[in-house]
C-alpha cells in the first residue's frame, strides 16, 4: 500500500497489532483512542463478540494532521488473535507497513506467545514477504500482574526477540509502554521509507 | 521593516505544540538557505508565528552580514503598488534580490492579488536559485490560501511546513512563569497554577490574563489569592475549559506527535518533494517530463537533484532554442511535439537538421565579381566608396544603399562585390542573399504554386543582407512588392544591409508602390554613370591585356578617345577588335584598329575587317530562308 504519496503530499502507514488471543491489542488502541485530543480523533471501528473479544478487527485511523506538508495518518489495525480466525488475520496483515507484537506477559500463555509469532511468520512468508524486512516491535504487556504470574522481559525476549527488534514493557490498560512502542513502530516504519526499500513507497505521478 | 529586537529565540518558550516549528527555525537560522527553503509557519493567530521568525531575523542579522528583510505581505502590496503607480517596478524588484534571508509575515493575504503573486514567484525563483532564504508565515497552510496560483503554491510548500499548536497546560506554565520573571511580579503559590489550568488557545490572551492579575495585584497592593483568580478575571475566564489538574499523561499523544513530526521530517525525502515540484512545474509549462519521472522512480535519490533540475531546464532551453531556428525555415514543424520533450533532443535535432537541408538557402553573390577587379573613376567612385564604407559596417550607414544607372556601367559587378565582401568581410555574414529582382518574382511564383511560401519568405528573412539586382523587374507586381515589402521592413528592423540596383532612380520607378519608393528613397540613392575618359582607358588597357593583345599607348588613346556607353560596350569593342584580327590573320595594330573600327577610312585591311563584321553564322546557308514566297502573296491579300 501506499505510504508516501508525493503528488497528494500524503503519508499514510498502516501499522497492525498481532498476538494471541487476550493478550491486550485491543486494548492498546483504546488507550491510544483515549489520548487522542478531540479535534483528531476519527471513528474507532470495533467489531467485538458478545464476550468482548474481537470479532473481526479494530481500525483506528489517526490523523497527524499536516507534517512536512504531507498530511499524515496513521491506520491502527488489530487482528482477532483466536486460532480460528486464521483467515481474517491473513487478510488484515495484507499491506501492513509494520506490525507490533502483542505478547502476554503471563507464565502461562507463552506457548500461544510462541505459537502466534510462529503463525505471524508464517502468514508473511505465506505473502510473499520477507518478516526481516517488515519493521516490527514487541510489546510485553500485562507486566502490572503480580510477579509471580508473570514472566520478566528478559525471559520474554529470551522466547521471542531473537530478532533483535525493539521491545517494551507495557501494561497496556493504564499506559505505560503504549505510546513508547506506537513510536517506535512509526519511527521504524518511517525509517525504512528513507531507506526507499518498502515496496509500498510508490512515486506519486499524475496523468 | 525593524525586526523587533526582543522577540528573540531564548525568550521563546517551547512546548510540544511547537517543538517542530522552533527546531526548524533554529536549523534555518543557523543555516540559512540550505535547509528548509522555503521555511514555511502557520498557526492560528497570538501563538508566536512572528516572534519565531523575528527570532530568525535577529539570530541572523547578528551572526552573518546577510541583508535580513522582514514584511508584512500587507506592506509588500502597498509598496509593489506604489512601485507600478511610480513607474519603478525595476528598482522594487532589485532591491528584493539583494536580499539574503526575506521573511515575509500574513501570507495569507495572498488570496485575490494576483500581480502581487507573480511578482513574488519571480522574486522567490530568483532567491532560491541563489540558495537564499525565504521564511513566511500564514494563519493557514498554503494549500487553503484561496485564489493562489498552483506554482506559487508549489513554491509555498516546496521546502518545510510547519504549524504550531496552542500551548498545552506545561507550556503555558512556562510562558506564565517566563512573564512574571520578566516583569518581576511574584504571586503566591498556587495563583499561577490557577491561571495555567484555563484552556487559553492564544497567547495574547493569556497575557491579558496575566497583565490583569498583575494590574490588580500591584494596584490593589494586596497578594491576589490562588482561589481569588476566576472571579478577577471574570469574563476573561468564562466559557474556557479548564485542566482539572495537571495531567501526567496528557501530553503524551502530543509529545508521540511531535517526535512523529520529526521522524517524518527526516524522512521524508526532500529530493523527491522537489523533484516534484520540478515536475509538476514543467508540466504546467507544457512540457513532457518522462525523464524526471524516471529519476522519481529510482529508488535510489540523484546525487544532486538540483543538477537534475538543471540539466532538465538545459535540455528545454535548447529545445526551445531549436524551435525557434526551425519556426524561421518551417513553421508548420515547429509545432512538432519533440519540441516538448526533453527525451527527444536528438529528434528535434533532426528536425531542424532536416529542415535546413531541405531549404535552400537564398542565392548568394557570385564569386567572379569581386571588388579588386572593379576600376575606379570619377564617374563611379561615390558608389564604390558607399560600397566600400558598407562591406566595413553593414546595416549601420547608408542603409538602404540605392544604386542607379545605366545598363553596363558595372552595377551588377559591384553588387555582387559588396556581397562577396559581407560574406568575408569581418562580419562574417553568412547568409547574404544576392539575386537578380527577375528570380526573386520567379521563385515567389514558384512558392505560390507549390504552397511553401513561408519558407519561402523566411529563407529571406534569415538572410544576413538582402542584395536585390534590377529592381525595375518588380514594377507593377503587386504581389512581389507586397513580399518585398514585408522582407525589406524585417531585415531592416533587425539592422541588416540591403542594397538596391537599378537601371534608374527611384522616383522614375513607375508602377512601383510608393511605400517601396520612398523606403528606398530612405538610404543613400547613388548614380553610376557612363564611364568617363579615364576609366575607358583603364578598361581597354586591361581587356585588351586579357585578350593578349599588348596595346599601345596610341592605341589605348585612340580606343578610349571613342565614345562608350558602358563597360560592356568596351568589353564589346575590344573583342572586336581582337576576333577581327584573328579572322583576318593580323596582329592587332594601331591602323588595323583604325579600319575596324572606322571602315571609312578603310585601308586593304578594312575589307577583311568588314567580312570579319558579318557574323559566320549568316554566311552558313543552311541556317538562311533565302525566299519567302508566301509572305508578299499573303500581304497583298490582306490589303486587297
Amino acid at each position: 500500500m501506499s505510504l508516501v504519496n508525493y503528488a497528494t503530499r500524503e503519508i499514510t502507514c498502516k501499522i497492525v497489532y498481532y498476538g494471541p488471543g487476550r493478550s491486550g491489542k485491543t486494548t492498546n488502541l483504546h488507550y491510544i483512542y483515549g489520548q487522542v485530543p478531540d479535534d483528531r480523533k476519527g471513528r474507532m471501528v470495533s467489531l467485538a463478540t458478545q464476550t468482548d473479544r474481537t470479532l473481526f478487527f479494530d481500525f483506528l485511523p489517526l490523523d497527524l494532521g499536516s507534517i512536512s506538508g504531507f498530511t499524515t495518518k496513521f491506520q491502527l489495525y488489530t487482528v482477532p488473535g483466536q486460532v480460528y480466525y486464521q483467515a481474517t488475520r491473513k487478510l488484515v496483515l495484507q499491506g501492513a507497513d509494520g506490525v507490533v507484537f502483542v505478547a502476554d506477559s503471563q507464565a502461562r500463555q507463552i506457548d500461544e506467545n510462541i505459537e502466534s509469532f510462529q503463525d505471524l511468520h508464517a502468514n508473511l512468508a505465506e505473502q510473499g514477504i520477507d518478516a526481516r524486512s517488515v519493521p516490527l516491535v514487541l510489546q510485553y504487556n500485562k507486566q502490572d500482574l503480580p510477579r509471580e504470574l508473570i514472566l520478566s522481559t528478559g525471559e520474554l525476549s529470551d522466547a521471542l526477540n531473537f530478532r533483535g527488534v525493539p521491545e517494551f514493557p507495557a501494561d497496556a490498560l493504564h499506559g505505560p509502554g503504549v505510546f513508547e512502542t506506537l513510536r517506535s513502530i512509526a519511527e521504524g516504519v518511517l525509517k525504512r521509507l528513507s531507506a526507499g526499500t518498502s515496496a509500498g513507497v510508490t512515486a506519486g505521478s499524475r496523468g | 521593516m525593524q525586526i523587533d529586537s526582543r522577540l528573540r529565540f531564548d525568550n521563546f518558550v517551547v512546548g510540544s505544540a511547537n517543538r517542530l516549528a522552533v527546531a526548524a527555525a533554529r536549523a534555518v537560522a543557523e543555516s540559512p538557505g540550505a535547509v528548509y527553503n522555503p521555511l514555511f509557519m502557520y498557526s492560528s493567530s497570538g501563538l508566536g508565528k512572528t516572534h519565531l521568525m523575528s527570532a530568525i531575523g535577529n539570530q541572523v542579522a547578528q551572526r552573518t552580514d546577510l541583508v535580513v528583510e522582514l514584511v508584512t505581505l500587507d506592506d509588500f502590496v502597498e509598496e509593489l503598488h506604489e512601485a507600478i503607480a511610480a513607474g519603478t517596478t525595476e528598482q522594487f524588484k532589485e532591491r528584493y534580490l539583494q536580499v539574503g534571508l526575506l521573511l515575509i509575515d500574513d501570507m495569507q493575504f495572498l488570496t485575490g492579488h494576483r500581480e502581487t503573486q507573480s511578482e513574488l514567484l519571480r522574486i522567490f525563483n530568483a532567491l532560491q536559485a541563489d540558495g537564499r532564504q525565504i521564511v513566511m508565515t500564514s494563519d493557514r497552510p498554503p494549500t487553503e490560501i484561496a485564489d493562489v496560483d498552483e506554482r506559487l503554491i508549489t513554491r509555498l510548500s516546496g521546502g518545510l511546513i510547519v504549524d504550531m499548536g496552542a500551548p498545552d497546560y506545561e507550556t503555558r506554565m512556562a510562558i506564565l512563569k517566563a512573564k512574571c520573571e520578566e516583569r518581576g511580579v511574584r504571586f503566591r503559590g498556587g495563583v499561577i497554577d490557577e491561571l495555567g489550568r484555563l484552556e487559553f488557545k492564544n497567547v495574547r490572551e493569556l497575557q491579558g490574563a496575566l497583565n490583569r492579575l498583575i494590574a490588580f495585584q500591584t494596584l490593589g497592593g494586596e497578594q491576589v489569592e490562588p482561589d481569588a483568580v476566576l472571579t478577577i478575571l471574570g469574563d476573561l475566564a468564562e466559557q474556557r475549559g479548564r485542566v482539572s489538574a495537571p495531567r501526567v499523561m496528557g501530553g503524551e499523544f502530543a509529545n508521540f506527535l511531535t517526535d512523529i513530526a520529526s521522524a517524518v521530517a527526516h524522512h521524508v525525502e526532500q529530493w523527491k518533494t522537489r523533484l516534484i515540484e520540478g515536475i509538476e512545474y514543467w508540466r504546467s509549462e507544457g512540457f513532457h517530463t518522462a525523464a524526471l519521472e524516471r529519476v522519481l522512480a529510482d529508488r535510489t535519490p540523484p546525487t544532486s537533484v538540483e543538477t537534475v533540475l538543471r540539466e532538465f531546464e538545459a535540455g528545454v532551453t535548447k529545445l526551445r532554442d531549436l524551435q525557434r531556428q526551425l519556426q524561421r525555415l518551417e513553421p508548420a514543424l515547429a509545432g512538432h511535439d519533440a519540441f516538448r520533450d526533453p527525451d527527444r533532443l536528438s529528434e528535434a535535432e533532426d528536425l531542424l537538421e532536416r529542415a535546413l537541408r531541405t531549404t535552400t538557402p537564398p542565392p548568394g553573390p557570385s564569386a567572379a565579381f569581386t571588388r579588386a577587379g572593379f576600376e575606379v573613376s570619377v564617374s563611379n567612385q561615390l558608389a564604390v566608396r558607399a560600397a566600400d564604407a558598407i562591406v566595413a559596417v553593414p546595416g549601420s550607414r547608408y542603409n538602404p544603399l540605392f544604386i542607379h544607372g545605366p545598363s553596363g556601367v558595372g552595377k551588377t559587378h559591384l553588387l555582387n562585390a559588396i556581397g562577396n565582401g559581407l560574406v568575408h568581410g569581418a562580419t562574417g555574414a553568412s547568409a547574404v542573399a544576392c539575386v537578380p529582382a527577375q528570380l526573386f518574382v520567379d521563385e515567389l511564383i514558384g512558392a505560390l504554386q507549390e504552397g511553401i511560401v513561408d519558407r519561402w519568405r523566411a529563407r529571406y528573412r534569415a538572410a544576413s543582407a538582402l542584395l536585390l539586382d534590377d529592381v525595375q523587374f518588380v514594377a507593377g507586381k503587386e504581389r512581389t512588392q507586397e513580399e518585398l515589402f514585408h522582407v525589406f521592413n524585417a531585415l531592416y528592423a533587425e539592422g541588416k544591409q540591403l542594397v538596391i540596383a537599378s537601371d534608374r532612380p527611384p522616383r522614375d520607378l513607375s508602377g512601383l508602390e510608393e511605400r517601396l519608393r520612398s523606403r528606398f528613397e530612405g538610404g543613400l540613392v547613388v548614380q553610376m554613370q557612363s564611364p568617363d575618359h579615364a576609366l575607358r582607358e583603364r578598361l581597354y588597357a586591361r581587356y585588351l591585356r586579357e585578350l593578349g593583345v599588348d596595346p599601345t599607348p596610341a592605341m589605348i588613346e585612340y580606343l578610349s578617345s571613342r565614345p562608350a556607353m558602358s563597360v560592356r560596350e568596351i568589353i564589346g569593342t575590344a573583342n572586336r577588335v581582337v576576333a577581327s584580327a584573328e579572322v583576318a590573320a593580323v596582329p592587332v595594330t594601331m591602323d588595323f584598329i583604325r579600319a575596324a573600327l572606322d571602315p571609312d577610312e578603310s585601308g586593304p585591311e578594312g575589307a577583311a575587317m568588314k567580312r570579319a563584321t558579318t557574323d559566320s553564322f549568316f554566311l552558313d546557308r543552311e541556317k538562311i530562308i533565302w525566299e519567302w514566297p508566301d509572305a508578299s502573296a499573303r500581304l497583298i491579300e490582306d490589303l486587297r
